[in-house]
C-alpha cells in the first residue's frame, strides 16, 4: 500500500483521539503523536488497536513501542503489510 | 506464569486503609473478576456527602468498580511479574451509569470482565449489584497497569 493512503488512513483513525486540529489538519510523516497531538499513552494503545483491525495486522510489543510518530507507523504498517503479501 | 491467589493480590493493593474499597475477591480468572465491599457507615465522606442525607458518592462507587474490576484483575495478569506493593493501576477512561442509590452499610457486589489487555493497557466492562442483585451502576473502566519498579530504576 502507498505509503500517502496509510497516512491518509491513520489521519482518519487518530482524529478521535486528539484536540489539536490544526496539527491533525497539517499531519505529516514528521507528526509527533506525543508532542505535537498530545496523545497520552492509554490512548496510543487505542490507535495501535484500530491500527491493526483497520489493516488487518497484528503489532507486537517491539513494534509498538516505536510507533510514535507518522513516520515510524507507516514503516511498521507498511512492512507488516508487505510480510503479508509475500506470505 | 505465576498466578497468584485472591489473598496475594489483595495484599499487592497500592491502597491505605481510608482509600481501600475491596473487601473480598470471589472469583478471578484471565477473563474476569467478581468482588465485593461493604461501606461502613463512619467512612468519612458520609459526613458531607450529603449533610444530613448520606448516601456514597458516585465518585466512590466509580473507585471501588476500578479497585475490584481494573486494579485486582489487572494485578493478577501481571502475575509475578511485579514484586509486591509495586503494582499500580492509572486509570485513564471510565464511562459508567449510576441507576440507583448506595446508603450507608449497604455491601455490593462489582463483576469486571476483560475487554481487552494489550500493551499495559487493561479495558473492562464493569457491573455494579446491591445484596439483591439489582444493578446499581454499569459501564467501562480502562487503566495502564503500572509496575514502580520503572520510576526507581529510571
Amino acid at each position: 500500500m502507498d505509503r500517502l493512503l496509510i497516512i491518509g488512513e491513520l489521519k482518519a483513525i487518530v482524529s478521535p483521539y486528539t484536540e489539536e486540529r490544526s496539527k491533525l489538519e497539517e499531519l505529516s510523516e514528521d507528526t509527533d503523536f506525543l508532542k505535537d497531538l498530545k496523545i497520552n499513552s492509554a490512548n496510543l494503545v487505542d490507535i495501535v488497536l484500530d491500527i491493526e483491525e483497520k489493516f488487518g495486522i497484528e503489532v507486537d510489543n517491539d513494534s509498538m513501542a516505536k510507533m510514535l510518530t507518522v513516520r515510524a507507523t507507516v514503516e511498521v504498517v507498511a512492512q507488516k503489510l508487505s510480510g503479508d503479501a509475500g506470505q | 506464569m505465576v498466578v497468584l491467589s485472591a489473598g496475594q493480590i489483595l495484599e499487592r493493593l497500592p491502597y491505605g486503609e481510608a482509600f481501600r474499597f475491596v473487601d473480598e475477591i470471589l472469583e478471578i480468572s484471565q477473563d474476569g473478576i467478581g468482588g465485593c465491599y461493604t461501606y461502613d457507615s463512619a467512612l468519612f465522606f458520609y459526613d458531607g456527602h450529603f449533610r444530613d442525607f448520606p448516601v456514597t458518592p458516585a465518585a466512590i462507587l466509580t473507585e471501588t468498580m476500578a479497585q475490584i474490576g481494573l486494579v485486582c484483575l489487572g494485578i493478577y495478569l501481571m502475575g509475578g511479574k511485579v514484586p509486591p506493593g509495586k503494582a499500580s493501576v492509572a486509570m485513564t477512561s471510565s464511562s459508567l451509569d449510576f441507576l440507583k442509590p448506595v446508603y450507608p452499610g449497604e455491601k455490593v457486589f462489582v463483576t469486571g470482565t476483560k475487554n481487552y489487555f494489550r500493551f499495559n493497557k487493561l479495558s473492562c466492562k464493569v457491573q455494579m449489584h446491591d445484596a439483591g442483585g439489582e444493578l446499581i451502576a454499569k459501564g467501562t473502566i480502562s487503566g495502564m497497569l503500572i509496575s514502580r519498579t520503572d520510576e526507581s530504576g529510571k
